[in-house]
């Protein structure tokens, strides 16, 4: 236990505070994908479980990837620079969802099928598009860390993880082609991906013709 | 004799109507903890199932049905996935919606108006059809577009029966079938998701097969609103969709009559939809399929398997052309 500087009185020091608030929203995170995936094994899935199990991760990690998305323009305009340190979780824990999506796809839905699950692949856009995102996701995940930010420097690495616009939009795109009838669902994320790029563009063009 | 009654029974105390059905296979520990949980009362499971069993424990009252040889030997689903996951869009677009939602249906009375190229046209009373045509069941499999599938113990009579009853014209080729329109029973009815009413149609040769069923009841009992109360079409042969529920009118037409599906999707919907695993789905392959209840999924048959009752209807015809 510290000692606070102002008040002298005992209390958590900052980096305790940060340190609790990240678990938190790990906890937070992880929460309706453990919720998902133990769902499975409760039989609280409901009559299709493994469809209802692909989806729900699809979902889930599209949710975070625009939320991943969104912590810049929020931290921006609430003033919260500090948010941007839960970036990385988010978006590890949106590579983590995706990467069970398509598990549950390949190993569940169709038992590692790898004859028809390449058919589904070329022949149907939609999954063309998924794959295409999640193939982006991959050197995303992989330059996650503290080490690669340091070896690619700052400038490469920021470089890179703009394809995350990139994921963000095949996810959209999969989701919205992959509906039957009703496209309010994917219209709605389609509205917040367009809404969270625009931002970017605008202060883009704002930095590179100031006022 | 003094026959004593309990006083501390109640309602909540009566078996789960699916679970005593399958009481012989609860006793031999055959089924699981799931099942068991939805039979007691009082611990119901998580969301989609509890409401689902609480639909399909209302109580329908018992239809006496013979048995017939057209029924598939394979082990029908469990009455709580039968009517706990149907796309009913009426009633919303969740496979869930359904089961919580259709309790606004009002199923008595109703009347179900023939019409069209026939000689004896006439308003029917869902009493007079129960009382007119004997019953029986017909165990399906029932095979979804969206590549599921279940088996349903259905309850009814075939179609071809009230054709002869009504006797079509010599300019009928196509029977049309039109679910009511309400958007107040049917609050899925205020999207515009489908164009409603719902429609579908059969050619005159697929409507009198003997296959082709209008369905009143499953599992022994009348039909529960979430499945088509009180009368819908079953063609086990085709997708899904082709099996319209809460009919309202039945047309006899010259003409081949617009479907619900095939005007919303043209490219993905056809009017006939025989299951036929070599034609895909435009976005999916309809060459498997997942049975309800099993992990590993399944070759999809030909017409369903029905190929020996309905093959011949489709002689010469090209089936990719005409999906």
């Amino acid at each position: 236990m510290t000692v606070t500087a102002d008040t002298g009185k005992p209390g958590l020091g900052r980096r305790a505070q940060i340190l609790i608030s990240h678990w938190a929203v790990g906890l937070a995170l992880a929460a309706p994908l453990a919720w998902l995936v133990t769902g499975l094994f409760l039989n609280t899935l409901g009559p299709n479980p493994i469809e209802t199990l692909t989806r729900g991760l699809g979902e889930w990690g599209l949710r975070y990837l625009l939320l991943g998305l969104a912590i810049t323009p929020l931290a921006n305009l609430l003033r919260r620079p500090g948010w941007v340190r839960y970036r990385r979780t988010i978006g590890l824990f949106a590579f983590g969802a995706i990467f069970l999506h398509l598990m549950s796809w390949i190993g569940l839905d169709h038992f590692f099928a790898w004859g028809s699950l390449w058919q589904e692949i070329v022949k149907r856009p939609f999954i063309t598009i998924g794959m295409a995102g999640f193939v982006a996701l991959i050197p995303l995940a992989l330059t996650s860390t503290n080490g690669m930010i340091r070896r690619l420097g700052p400038k490469r690495w920021k470089t890179l993880h703009r394809l995350t616009y990139v994921v963000a939009i095949a996810g959209v795109v999969h989701f919205f082609l992959l509906v039957k009838a009703d496209k309010t669902e994917p219209l709605i994320y389609a509205g917040a991906t367009l809404a969270l790029l625009a931002w970017r563009a605008q202060r883009w063009l704002a930095d590179r013709h100031p006022a | 004799m003094l026959i004593k009654t309990r006083t501390d029974l109640t309602e909540a105390d009566v078996t789960d109507h699916a679970l005593y059905l399958r009481r012989r296979e609860f006793m031999t520990g055959a089924i699981g903890a799931s099942a068991f949980a939805a039979g007691v009362a009082g611990c119901a499971p998580e969301g989609g199932e509890a409401n689902a069993a609480a639909s399909s424990a209302k109580p329908q009252a018992p239809l006496k049905a013979a048995r017939s040889r057209f029924s598939t030997t394979e082990t029908p689903n469990e009455k709580a996935d039968i009517t706990g996951y149907t796309n009913f869009y009426e009633f919303g677009l969740d496979k869930g919606d359904a089961a919580r939602k259709s309790h606004t249906l009002k199923p008595r009375p109703w009347t179900v108006v023939v019409d069209g190229e026939v000689a004896k046209p006439a308003r029917f009373g869902i009493e007079d059809i129960l009382k007119t045509y004997p019953l029986e069941e017909r165990i399906y499999r029932l095979r979804c577009v969206e590549a599921w599938s279940m088996v349903v113990p259905w309850v009814g009579f075939p179609l071809a029966s009230l054709v002869a009853k009504v006797q079509p014209t010599s300019r009928a080729k196509y029977v049309a079938f039109e679910t009511l329109v309400d958007p107040v029973q049917m609050p899925g009815q205020r999207s515009s998701v489908l164009e409603w009413p719902y429609r579908e149609g059969l050619r005159l040769d697929e409507a009198t097969n003997p296959l082709t069923l209008l369905a009143v009841g499953l599992y022994g009992e009348t039909l529960p609103n979430q499945n088509g109360a009180p009368i819908r079409l079953v063609v086990p042969w085709k997708y899904g969709f082709k099996s319209i529920k809460s009919i309202v009118r039945i047309s006899f037409t010259a003409t081949q009559p617009r479907t619900s599906w095939s005007m919303s999707a043209p490219r993905e919907y056809g009017f006939f939809a025989n299951v036929n695993p070599a034609v895909d789905h435009p976005r999916w392959s309809q060459a498997t399929e997942r049975r309800i209840g099993e992990f590993r999924r399944r070759p999809t048959l030909p017409f369903n398997g029905y190929g020996e009752q309905v093959a011949s209807l489709y002689r010469g015809m090209d089936l990719a052309r005409f999906y």
